[in-house]
């Protein structure tokens, strides 16, 4: 069986294991998080969305991903 | 009649009446209460997506973004780089440049950092955002927010979700007299009667969420906030008769029996 590498991130302050290689347009997909509703920040950075499938997500790096919810 | 619009940062709108989207019940609820608000701006707050529970419904699926202005605001941040943050993120999320600024600097009582605020507005109205401005009902600081940049300025009433009303009427009035910016009473109105008042004292525009939320019946509440701020406006714009200290009868004496 192939192994899979994994690594450790910060996701929405939380810690959480996830593939290795993966590019942050692709885990997104594979949260199934609707981008169009979303914004994503990496180590307090926001990134350009069209720019999600040329950055690879590397170890502790630290993900934050905000949408909007109802407030005054 | 001459046309009464409702301008904010070049933008028509026809509700004067801005409502917040926060402590309803349901998304279902929410969304049914904007519709009889008639409002077409709604605040909405930044979060974390909760990664763990994908079915939560979303704001966006119940409340179009297309149909009704997002007013994305800052709540919750306690300094100038939180709410530059969140504004800079709701922007990413959509092209958001019309924003509500909220820096607080009190947890119990919710009262704006103005040092902060200021900060922040001018910041934030550099970098092309339209900001439009939580602030004390202090005409000084108003008028220091509209020379960095605001677009409109949002005197407390009082408290945020207190429901007390309009506490220094003598204030609005005198930052209406000094501005030419939407003037909008943000937080503290309780019923109806507070959003008259407001409108009465020249505001053109008030932003309620509590009051509506959380009243009994929502729905009713909605719809009361509506034709208050109608009723309130149309009253500002009539011209009120002078107040007397002794009764003047209304009808005439000439051919009394």
């Amino acid at each position: 069986m192939k192994k899979v590498n994994k690594i450790k991130i910060k996701l929405n302050g939380k810690i959480s294991i996830m593939p290795n290689n993966l590019t942050i347009l692709g885990y997104i997909k594979k949260l199934k998080i609707p981008l169009n509703k979303v914004a994503i920040e990496l180590n307090h950075e926001i990134i350009d969305k069209n720019k999600l499938d040329k950055i690879k997500i590397k170890k502790d790096d630290k993900i934050e991903i905000v949408h909007f919810i109802g407030g005054g | 009649m001459k046309v009464d619009n409702f301008i904010v940062a070049k933008k028509n709108f026809k509700s004067r009446l801005i409502v917040g989207t926060g402590k309803y019940k349901t998304m279902f609820e929410c969304a049914k209460a904007i519709k009889i608000s008639g409002a077409d701006i709604v605040t909405v707050a930044v979060r974390r997506v909760n990664i763990a529970d994908k079915k939560k419904p979303l704001l966006m699926d119940y409340i179009d973004p297309k149909k009704i202005t997002y007013l994305p605001n800052t709540a919750g941040c306690f300094n100038s780089a939180e709410a530059l943050r969140t504004l800079r993120l709701a922007r990413e999320i959509g092209g958001w440049k019309l924003v509500k600024l909220e820096v607080l600097g009190d947890k119990k009582n919710l009262f704006p950092d103005i040092i902060e605020t200021l900060k922040s507005t001018e910041i934030l109205s550099k970098e092309g955002f339209k900001v439009m401005v939580y602030c004390t009902d202090d005409p000084l600081m108003a008028k220091r927010l509209e020379d960095v940049g605001a677009c409109a300025i949002m005197p407390l009433a009082a408290p945020i979700g207190s429901g007390l009303g309009i506490q220094n009427q003598t204030n609005i009035k005198i930052i209406r007299n000094q501005t030419k910016l939407p003037l909008i009473i943000d937080a503290g109105l309780g019923q109806a009667s507070d959003a008259v008042i407001a409108m009465e004292l020249g505001c053109d525009g008030v932003l309620v969420n509590t009051a509506i939320a959380k009243a009994s019946k929502p729905f009713e509440m909605a719809r009361a906030m509506k034709n208050a701020v109608i009723a309130g406006r149309c009253s500002y714009l009539s011209g009120r008769i002078l107040k007397a200290d002794y009764a003047r009868p209304s009808s005439p004496l000439k051919g009394l029996i």
